[in-house]
């Protein structure tokens, strides 16, 4: 079967962000962006679908600015079969990335989409769902364990109490969470053979998709700052601060 | 403008998130009505009827709403909430779940995890692991939004009155099914609604020396949290995981045991009203978002902190 793996390009997790001096956004100037990490796990699990004979095909999907080609290169390296690059460069709305990945969807007919359960920029943990809602699938977010079973995938999910299992009929989506796999690493003799693979380029134009927002940005702000805390030399003299001072004991 | 607010609820009580979502509601201000969908549900309905603030309550009971599958919970929200100016749901991972399911169906754009509300269209809500605060309006006709509770105080659960209103729409997308859950079972308070919140990370070494926490979390009326580095280790499972992907959690007291401080671990425990650090390591990002901080070997300081609180 084929498999659809949708990924952002973002901000590296190991970057902290600062707001810009007009509150119009975070400075991205300069700064060192990567494939999102929840992405990058639904990468791997295609790819590891793929090792076990369930999945025939990968295809890779981000919808961005044409540098996201980087990411779609890396998701090609890690074992992916070909690419297709929404091109926008605006910042686009939840909604309007599932109305473009529904629209790749229709033309792609898999029979699985995986997607990371939320990007890190935005954390809206949106998309998936969307995606799911407009296609008419069934969705299994938060996966910590996909297994295909004939025409169903049952996906064990993480949820606030601890873990659900449900059996969703294909096709289907299914959201990753953080314990689902462990992503590898892209081998350099793999990098060099993802320069070759296939990678279409497509604008929403193209795609008959109106990517008009209801939702508007006005500012961003820095959160306010916590005031620089004591060191206490003793677990007495902690607990001392914590009943006179903080009286939270 | 009316306002339809998703109840969450679990062994037939309604789930704290929900008191604290109605208190988002009750701040855009205008009508307040309760949607409570699942099955046998009668009780959580005549709760729900009693928040303070609640104008109406809607009831769906039908087998296919009995374990929230978004497939068949989706459509009835979007169906009923075409009539609102605003849908609002906890940001549970129920919640997360649902609503941008229902937002696709609405045709609008979500607002998830607001923190505040500004006024009737507009509200902040954290990007970037909370290391920044978006102010977003929406123009939406049916604003969607999912509610982060530590950003309101709950309502209080006893004192409304009321109406309790049958809802006859029955969907069954007939696309998924629940095969089973394995839920963590605990005496200890909920995460998310504990007023002392006891975490552990990576320096706890493993999971059997969690009991050192368990045990002071038992002496201080606690709920046990920890690190993504822990529960990924392995030591502890996930619906313990408090941090920008896990639980957000915001109590009078938060400590933090051997928990290096990660951009993601913060931005699910910043909001805590004090917050205590105990690591070895004294360069541990943790100490600078700590009001109180030791230094000190945690198997020994944490039975010493048992014995003296």
């Amino acid at each position: 079967m084929k498999v659809l793996v949708a990924v952002k390009r973002v901000v590296d997790y190991n970057v902290k962000v600062r707001v810009k001096a007009d509150n119009s956004g975070v400075d991205l100037a300069n700064v060192k962006m990567s494939m999102n990490p929840f992405c990058e796990i639904a990468v791997e699990e295609a790819v590891r679908l793929k090792e076990k004979g369930v999945a025939s095909e990968i295809v890779v999907v981000t919808v961005g600015p044409a540098t996201a080609q980087e990411q779609l290169r890396t998701a090609l390296a890690l074992g992916a079969d070909r690419a297709v690059l929404v091109e926008s460069a605006e910042e686009l709305t939840s909604l309007a990335v599932a109305k473009l990945l529904k629209a790749v969807v229709d033309k792609e007919q898999p029979q699985l989409v995986i997607l990371g359960k939320q990007a890190i920029d935005s954390d809206n943990n949106q998309t998936g769902q969307m995606l799911a809602a407009l296609s008419g699938f069934a969705q299994g977010t938060f996966a910590s364990k996909v297994e295909v079973a004939g025409d169903k995938v049952n996906v064990t999910r993480e949820i606030d109490g601890g873990l659900q299992t449900v059996a969703l009929n294909l096709p289907a989506i299914v959201t990753t969470d953080l314990r689902l796999n462990e992503p590898r690493y892209a081998s350099l003799p793999n990098i060099m053979k993802a320069k070759k693979k296939p990678l279409e380029t497509v604008t929403p134009d193209a795609l008959g998709v109106s990517t008009a927002s209801t939702n508007k940005t006005l500012k961003v702000e820095a959160p306010a700052a916590r005031s620089a805390g004591i060191k206490v030399k003793s677990v007495a003299e902690l607990v001392e601060k914590l009943k006179n001072e903080a009286k939270v004991i | 403008m009316t306002i339809l607010v998703i109840a969450e609820h679990e062994n037939g009580a309604v789930a704290p998130a929900t008191l604290n979502t109605v208190a988002a509601a009750a701040k855009i201000g205008g009508d307040i009505h309760v949607l409570v969908s699942g099955q046998n549900v009668g009780g959580v309905a005549e709760a729900a009827a009693k928040i303070a603030g609640v104008a109406k309550v809607l009831v769906a009971d039908n087998a296919a709403y009995a374990h929230q599958l978004p497939e068949n919970v989706a459509p009835l929200v979007a169906e009923l909430g075409k009539g609102y100016s605003h849908v609002l749901a906890p940001a549970t991972s129920n919640g997360k779940n649902i609503l941008p399911r229902v937002a696709a169906l609405l045709d609008v754009d979500q607002i998830s995890e607001i923190i505040s509300v500004e006024s009737a269209d507009t509200f902040k809500r954290p990007i970037y692991a909370g290391n920044a605060i978006a102010t977003v309006q929406s123009n939406a006709a049916v604003k969607v939004i999912t509610v982060r509770s530590t950003g309101f105080d709950a309502v209080a659960a006893e004192g409304g009155s009321a109406a309790v209103e049958a809802v006859a729409a029955a969907h069954d997308a007939g696309k998924s099914a629940f095969v089973g859950e394995e839920l963590a079972k605990s005496d200890r308070p909920e995460l998310t609604a504990a007023k002392i919140v006891v975490s552990g990370g990576r320096g706890m070494q493993n999971g059997d020396n969690f009991k050192h926490l368990y045990a002071l979390a038992d002496k201080l009326g606690a709920a046990v949290g920890a690190s993504r580095a822990a529960v990924d280790a392995g030591f502890v499972p996930n619906d313990m995981q408090v941090g920008q992907t896990g639980k957000i959690v915001a109590p009078q007291l938060y400590i933090a045991v051997g928990i290096s401080g990660a951009i993601q671990h913060l931005a699910g425990m910043k909001d805590s009203k004090v917050i205590v650090a105990i690591n070895k390591d004294e360069e541990a990002p943790i100490f600078q978002v700590a009001d109180y901080g030791l230094v000190a070997d945690l198997f020994e300081a944490i039975p010493e902190l048992e014995k003296l609180v």
